[in-house]
Parts: structure tokens; C-alpha cells; sequence
């Protein structure tokens, strides 16, 4: 599409020019591994401590890993792009492309491109980090990794573009992604295992629509399978989200 | 001469409030056409509905021939705008600004010509948010102006800005016309209106009370001059030789100073009549009705 292209190095651009938002998005995955890895220890925590299993008998770090791709998206995905879609919308920005001309599909296509890019970004440092220093092992399944990614990726962006196009003002934008990145890192797979958790916030987690994006990106890294069912769930998610933020999208 | 723009009974409400009741106007080729109002007159909703950015409730649009409803995407094509309103990413530079507003509009001229045209070269690595009022003011009428449009929107482009950034504004607004351009004003000064307009449709409380070249609207909506001065001695000795100068219409005196209301014409009759006898004074002040009493006259005044 025309001005696609432009738009979205511009954007790039605008976002490589605000340099707490940078090491804000690119630093937090790396701290919430060098914590949680310090809290939860790289060795085994397979059965045999407790009463029960958790990990699913696998070590900590190959468990968290691959969660923690799901964290170092969500912190761009959730948290800075619908903050600074809804920003662009409150200070006219937006009215100013609408007059210009500027399709929407060019607005929401750039801010998905840019999120891609700066998530993966923000992964592959995640990942670097965790085989050099965390311990972790490399996937069972690196190509299934790479499209669980591809596909977990672009429906939480997708879910940062709804948030982006239905929520009213920046603060309460900055609130709800916070929120929700505080929800994914502890009740979708990201932070306590599941198995600790109470069965009232498991039944949560098993609802939130991150919860399978965790498990299709863990899955491939401890055993190399594709999840069709989360899988789907995901594509689904992805669907819905980009169709209303489509359909919702307003300029102003 | 056919017109570039036909607004016919134009009506929008938002809720309760109707900001525009009932508007109609035509806007010639070429010209700089002036929409003057107070604030919530209704003229930004006016101008928003015709660039197809609000949808109206009622009337007939059309723009350059094509219906802003119907057809935004071919409209946007061939219009400018600058929005009251609207702003730019702070950290955006100038240059990123035009490049990138420039990549929808291929048919245009290319961004780096309209930067140096106007006058933005210098400022090309500058941040929108650093830039003066006047200079961001500049850079709204450039990304106007990227896709080579026929008509442009300027809405109050002047608010807030200091008298020299003002005056280099008009400047701009002259520039673009002479280009050929039609220019669509929305304004709330009357100076403005009155220094840059060829035709003005006064707004208020959404519907147009007043409609024409500034002059005109000041020659019918007024009555005339108003010449005062002082005279030594009794004021009303002079009274019956101003009244039979032809044009007058009232002779006045307040306290020891005569005030005669007449036709424009009258001044020069009535300083006939003064030298005639024996008079010079020296604080004869003539007042012309200008767009402001039209406007004064017309607008009522709720808001203050």
C-alpha cells in the first residue's frame, strides 16, 4: 500500500528517538528473566522436592524461556503501542492523516510492522540473554519455535492495536497494558507454574486469551510439537482483534 | 464561472447541541473565501463537513464537482487541509513531516521543492515540537499543499500567534492563492478577514446572517459615516447648515461637539460648511464603519 513504507520508518524513527520507551521495551524481558531466573534457579525443578511436579518435570529456564517471549512482545505490543495510538489520537494526529488523506490501513499496518520489528528485537536479545547466561537449552524445535513466534507475535500485536482503537485516553491506555502484561507474566505461564497456582486463577489463565499463545510458544521449545488446538485459538484471537480494530478504528 | 464549492442547507447537531442549523454558500474559482464567526458559530463543523471529515445530517455538499460523502478518497486527492486541532509528533522532524505526507500523494510535486519553497530547507532536521508557532504554522500549510490541491482549508491558522508570525501567515495565505489556488478561511479576526478575504459569509449560531465582499457588507449592513468635532460657542448655530448638506442624515450635539451621521460622501461637504465658517477645528475625527460593526451588528453577543 502506498506510504506504507515511509510511514513505518518514520515511525521506527519516532520510537528509536524516545530512548526511555527503548530500553524500557528491550530492558524489561531481560530483567523479569534476571529476576525470576535469580527466584526460581536454572537447575531442574523437576518432581521429587515437593509434593507435586511443576514445569511439567522440565528445567525452569527452558520453561521460562519461551514465556518470556511472549513478555518481551506484550511489552511493546500492549503497553507502548496503544499508549501511543490513543496519544496520537487525543493530541489530532490522526485527524491530521485523516485530512491528508492517509488511509487507515496505512496507520494500523505501520504500527503492526513496528511492533513486529521491535518485539523481535526485543526477543532475540531475551533469548541471546537466556542460552549465554540463564542456562537455558535451545529449542527441541527451532522451526516450530520460529512460527509459534511468527503467529503468537502478530496476535498480541493484534491485541495491542484493539486496546489502541478502543481505549479512550493515554492514561487509562498506559493502565490497561500494564495491567495486562502483569496478567500475562503471572497467570499465563510466564511467571508462577501453573501448578501452584490456586484453581480459581488457573481457571483464569486457562481463559485469557495470552494463555495459548504462552503454551504454543513453549511447546516447540520443550518438545518440538505444534499445538493445533492453541494454534487455532491463537489464530482466532489475532482474527477478532485486527477485525474490530478495523472496523472500531476512529481518528479521533 | 462555475463554482468549486456548493454547500445547500447544511445542518449537523452532535447531541443536543446543533452547531449548524441551516448553511448555505458557494465558493468561486481562484478566490479567497472568508467563513467569520465567533467561536461555536458553527464554521469548523462547516469546513469539516465539507472536506467529508463529519458526515451532516442534512443538505447537499459538493466539492470541485464530487460529493465529500460519497467520494472522500477522490476528494482528499485533490484538497488541502489545515485543521484547527490537529498536531504532529512532537519529535517529527520537518523533513520526515513532508517526506512522509508526501509518499500518499505520488501526483504531487515533490517534497523537497515544496520544503524550499516554503522556506522550510533550513529547518528540515528540526523537530516539530521546536518549532515557533509561526514556523509550525508554515509547515501545516506545506503538508497542505504536497498533493498540489485545487482548493485548501485554513482554520483559524492565526490563533495564538504573535503579530509578525500573523502578518507572515497572510502572506502565506496570498502566496497560495496566487498560486491559483482557492483558499477556504476560516477566521474569528475580523482584520484578517477583511485584509485577506474577496468574500466573507458571516456565521452565527449556525446559520449565515451576512454574505458578500467585505466592503459590500459594510456598505449595506451599516449607515454610513460618522464625523465629530468640536466648535467654539453654541454648537447648535451650525446645526441647520450641516443638515441641509445633502446626504446627511442626523445632526447631533453632544455637550459642546456636533456629530453628523451621513453618506460617505458628506465628509468633504462638511468641512465645506466648517471652512465656510470661519472654522477649522482641530479634532474633527471622521469613523467608517468597518467589518467590525457589520460583524458587531450582526453577531449576537451571548457569549460575553
Amino acid at each position: 500500500m502506498r506510504g506504507v513504507g515511509t510511514m513505518t520508518r518514520t515511525e521506527l524513527s519516532l520510537f528509536l528517538r524516545e530512548p526511555v520507551t527503548v530500553i524500557f521495551t528491550l530492558a524489561l524481558p531481560l530483567m523479569v528473566l534476571y529476576i525470576l531466573n535469580g527466584v526460581f534457579g536454572s537447575d531442574s525443578a523437576g518432581g521429587g522436592e515437593g509434593d507435586f511436579v511443576v514445569y511439567r518435570g522440565f528445567p525452569a529456564a527452558d520453561w521460562y524461556t519461551p514465556a518470556y517471549v511472549a513478555l518481551a512482545v506484550a511489552g511493546f505490543a500492549l503497553i507502548a503501542l496503544p499508549a501511543h495510538m490513543v496519544e496520537y489520537r487525543e493530541t489530532g494526529v490522526l485527524r491530521r492523516f485523516q485530512a491528508s488523506g492517509v488511509p487507515r490501513g496505512a496507520v494500523l499496518a505501520s504500527q503492526t510492522i513496528v511492533a513486529l520489528l521491535v518485539s523481535t528485537v526485543g526477543a532475540a536479545l531475551l533469548l541471546g540473554a537466556a542460552l549465554l547466561f540463564a542456562g537455558a537449552s535451545s529449542p527441541a524445535d527451532a522451526a516450530v519455535f520460529a512460527a509459534a513466534y511468527t503467529l503468537g507475535a502478530v496476535a498480541i500485536t493484534m491485541i495491542g492495536l484493539l486496546l489502541g482503537t478502543l481505549l479512550p485516553t493515554t492514561r487509562s491506555a498506559q493502565a490497561v497494558g500494564l495491567l495486562l502484561w502483569f496478567v500475562v507474566l503471572f497467570l499465563s505461564g510466564s511467571g508462577p507454574p501453573p501448578e501452584v497456582l490456586p484453581d480459581g486463577l488457573r481457571t483464569i489463565g486457562d481463559w485469557l486469551p495470552l494463555t495459548p499463545v504462552v503454551r504454543l510458544l513453549q511447546e516447540p521449545w520443550l518438545t518440538g510439537e505444534w499445538l493445533a488446538r492453541e494454534s487455532l485459538v491463537v489464530v482466532g484471537v489475532a482474527a477478532v482483534s485486527g477485525a474490530v480494530a478495523w472496523f472500531a478504528y476512529r481518528w479521533e | 464561472m462555475t463554482p468549486v464549492i456548493t454547500v445547500e442547507n447544511l445542518a449537523k447537531r452532535y447531541g443536543d447541541l446543533e452547531a449548524v442549523a441551516d448553511v448555505s454558500f458557494e465558493v468561486n474559482p481562484g478566490e479567497i473565501f472568508g467563513l467569520l464567526g465567533p467561536n461555536g458559530a458553527g464554521k469548523t463543523t462547516t469546513v469539516e463537513c465539507v472536506q467529508g471529515l463529519r458526515h451532516p445530517d442534512a443538505g447537499r455538499v459538493s466539492v470541485l464537482g464530487l460529493d465529500p460523502q460519497t467520494q472522500p478518497r477522490q476528494l482528499r486527492t485533490r484538497i488541502g487541509s489545515q485543521l484547527q486541532e490537529s498536531s504532529l509528533p512532537h519529535r517529527m522532524r520537518v523533513a520526515e513531516a513532508l517526506a512522509l505526507f508526501s509518499s500518499f500523494h505520488p501526483e504531487g510535486p515533490p517534497w523537497r521543492t515544496v520544503m524550499e519553497q516554503w522556506g522550510l530547507t533550513e529547518k528540515a532536521r528540526a523537530s516539530f515540537g521546536s518549532l515557533s508557532g509561526g514556523q509550525r504554522q508554515r509547515l501545516l500549510v506545506a503538508l497542505a499543499l504536497v498533493n498540489d490541491p485545487q482548493v485548501v482549508f485554513l482554520d483559524e491558522m492565526t490563533t495564538g500567534l504573535d503579530p509578525v508570525a500573523r502578518r507572515a501567515t497572510w502572506d502565506l495565505v496570498e502566496r497560495i492563492r496566487a498560486a491559483g489556488t482557492t483558499v477556504v478561511l476560516v477566521t474569528h479576526f475580523m482584520d484578517e478577514a477583511m485584509r485577506l478575504c474577496d468574500r466573507i459569509a458571516v456565521v452565527d449560531h449556525g446559520t449565515v446572517v451576512a454574505a458578500g465582499a467585505p466592503a459590500d457588507l459594510v456598505t449595506t449592513h451599516t449607515d454610513g459615516v460618522t464625523v465629530t468635532f468640536s466648535v467654539p460657542g453654541d454648537p447648535a448655530t451650525l446645526v441647520t447648515a450641516l443638515a441641509a448638506v445633502t446626504g446627511v442624515h442626523q445632526v447631533d450635539i453632544d455637550e459642546q461637539r456636533l456629530v453628523v451621521h451621513g453618506e460617505p460622501a458628506v465628509v468633504a461637504q462638511v468641512g465645506k460648511v466648517l471652512v465656510d465658517h470661519g472654522l477649522a477645528p482641530d479634532d474633527m475625527a471622521v469613523h467608517r464603519p468597518s467589518l467590525e460593526d457589520v460583524y458587531l451588528r450582526l453577531v449576537s453577543d451571548e457569549e460575553s
